[in-house]
């Protein structure tokens, strides 16, 4: 094992629910400061396996790391050194910009100093600096997104996992999500990102498919087009996908 | 007489203007995408046309009958799949179904035939309760339960949202196999790919219609010429495109970025010699044709500027 450059690190993970094995016994590895895309079709283990490695669920059998941390063991250390984002639950509506980037440095454990210097960069960094007093739920759903991924980032991990960051977002704000994206992995954090969008797959160095509960493939989205003699991510997908036979 | 016609419909919640003199004209018989971003309009729209809303302003039918006067008999003919699973989760699969025979005054049996074709691939778990089924199937039995009464028009809020992408393609092909029984069907989708399995489709963006045609007609108005354009790295590249300043817009789709260029400004193997000057000697650029997301991407600037 190497910790100095795989990131995640994950031997033979399985998740049962009673008889139905959700994850089932998968090995990967995710290296320093790239853009992984974890996809899969509904129902293929994604969201049991996400759940796993952010330290909210403990694995069956098997096991792995994740900045270094111990997936069965150090679940609270885990949760202290990630970023996680989501479309469901982002930032809190009815608090003010600043409130809500308060909430989470203090959840994180930041100085109050160390949060107002946080804040005031997270903020001209956004180009928001005027909006500090609105109420997020004011707030251009384009302009929420971006914010609760620099909160998701507040803490500085070294990782952040960002499930379906840009469903339902317009077509412009979704690419100008993704330049951010491209922005913090190229300062050297690891994006691990779940999506619908089969063109954001492209974004991604490598990407993971998960199918039954198994990885089906995993590669740089060159050498998946180029295996499966796919002309797009899209044919990528659908080809392995189809494979499925649990429902 | 159209199937779903609205005229000038406006909805405003305190500051927020959800649709603004919004106008459309279905015909019998069509898909009819309503594509848009959350927050557009689009559910407000819908919950007008299924009689749950009133307009502020404006006056829509469907089939001739008023959505205010004549809201029961609109109730009766139409099917109604809303954005959120709607069914109940502690009933199962046949409970749900039959419930919503019941609440038509029909049985399941008297319209078998009628929803026997997506039926058929979840009556395996008809004793499961609706809440432990899979995505897939969910969005099957509300499909069923929406088509139970037999209904003329259908109208479904974002069915294909958070479903990937094999469960999508499969939902769709249902749809077509409805629209052959005669069924007009009006569907949104934050998907813009999905705008070209549409008849005809509207753009919306924050409660305006910015655009209305068939797919290949809203392709044919797009202004620029476009380039596909890709090299590596490719983040970089795009960052070098942009700050080109003989170029209208840059953004990526998938493994290329497309370039929007003024007609007679610059040809593509002028370009590409210039791109792989910069540095990105892989780099390759060709003219392509515009999707519907390049198309809403032009138009939604264009109503900002107006606005």
């Amino acid at each position: 094992m190497n910790e100095n450059t795989d990131i995640i690190i994950v031997e033979q993970l399985t998740k049962k629910f009673g008889n139905f094995t959700a994850v089932d016994h998968i090995s990967f590895r995710v290296h320093r400061g790239e853009i992984f895309g974890f996809l899969g079709a509904n129902g293929a283990g994604k969201t049991t396996a996400m759940k796993i490695l952010c330290g909210l669920s403990l694995p069956t059998s098997g096991g792995g790391t994740v900045n270094g941390y111990d997936l069965c063991r150090e679940q609270e250390k885990i949760k202290r050194h990630i970023g996680y984002m989501s479309q469901k639950f982002s930032l809190y509506a009815d608090l003010k910009v600043w409130e809500n980037i308060r909430l989470f440095g203090g959840i994180y454990g930041l100085s109050g100093k160390r949060i107002r210097q946080k804040s005031d960069e997270m903020l001209r960094y956004l180009n928001m600096t005027d909006l500090r007093d609105e109420l997020v739920g004011d707030l251009p759903l384009g302009w929420k997104q971006k914010l609760a991924f620099s909160i998701a980032l507040i803490h500085e991990p070294a990782i952040v996992f960002l499930d379906e960051p840009t469903g339902g977002v317009d077509p412009e704000t979704r690419r100008l999500f993704w330049d951010l994206i491209c922005e913090t992995a190229e300062a050297g954090t690891t994006i691990f990102v779940t999506t619908h969008y089969m063109d954001e797959a492209e974004y991604c160095d490598r990407v993971s498919i998960m199918v039954d509960g198994v990885i089906a493939d995993l590669d740089t989205p060159a050498a998946l087009k180029q295996r499966h003699q796919a002309a797009d991510m899209d044919a990528v997908f659908r080809k392995l996908a189809y494979q499925a036979k649990r429902e | 007489m159209g199937a779903i016609e609205v005229d000038e419909v406006s909805k405003r919640y305190g500051t927020c203007q959800a649709l603004e003199r919004v106008s459309l004209d279905i015909r019998a018989g069509e898909i009819y995408g309503l594509i848009g971003p959350d927050g557009a309009g689009k559910t407000s729209l819908f919950r007008i046309l299924v009689t749950l809303l009133l307009p502020d302003s404006g006056h829509a039918r469907v089939e001739g009958l008023d959505v205010v006067k004549d809201f029961m008999a609109i109730r009766r003919r139409i099917g109604y799949m809303p954005g959120r699973f709607s069914l109940y989760q502690d009933l199962t699969v046949a409970e749900n179904l039959d419930f919503f025979a019941t609440m038509f005054g029909t049985t399941v049996a008297d319209n078998y035939e009628n929803i026997r074709e997506i039926y058929s691939q979840i009556e395996p778990f008809r004793d499961r309760r609706a809440g432990k089924l899979s995505g897939g199937m969910k969005q099957k039995l509300a499909l069923c339960c929406a088509l139970v009464h037999r209904p003329t028009v259908l109208f479904l809020d974002e069915p294909t949202t958070g479903v990937d992408a094999v469960s999508r393609k499969e939902f769709w092909n249902m749809l077509y196999r409805i629209r052959e029984a005669g069924v007009t069907i009006l569907v949104s989708t934050p998907y813009m790919d999905e705008a070209s399995l549409c008849d005809r489709i509207s753009l919306i963006q924050q409660g305006h219609i910015i655009e209305t045609g068939t797919p290949a007609a809203i392709v044919a108005q797009y202004p620029h010429r476009l380039f596909g354009v890709s090299g590596h790295p490719a983040y970089p590249l795009l960052k070098y495109l942009r700050r080109r300043n003989d170029l209208l817009r840059c953004f990526s789709f998938g493994s290329e970025h497309h370039v929007a260029v003024a007609p007679g400004t610059i040809a593509p193997d002028e370009l590409q010699t210039q791109i792989r000057a910069a540095g990105f000697s892989d780099a390759t650029v060709h003219e392509i044709e515009p999707n519907i997301e390049d198309c809403f991407m032009e138009l939604a600037k264009k109503e900002r500027q107006k606005a």
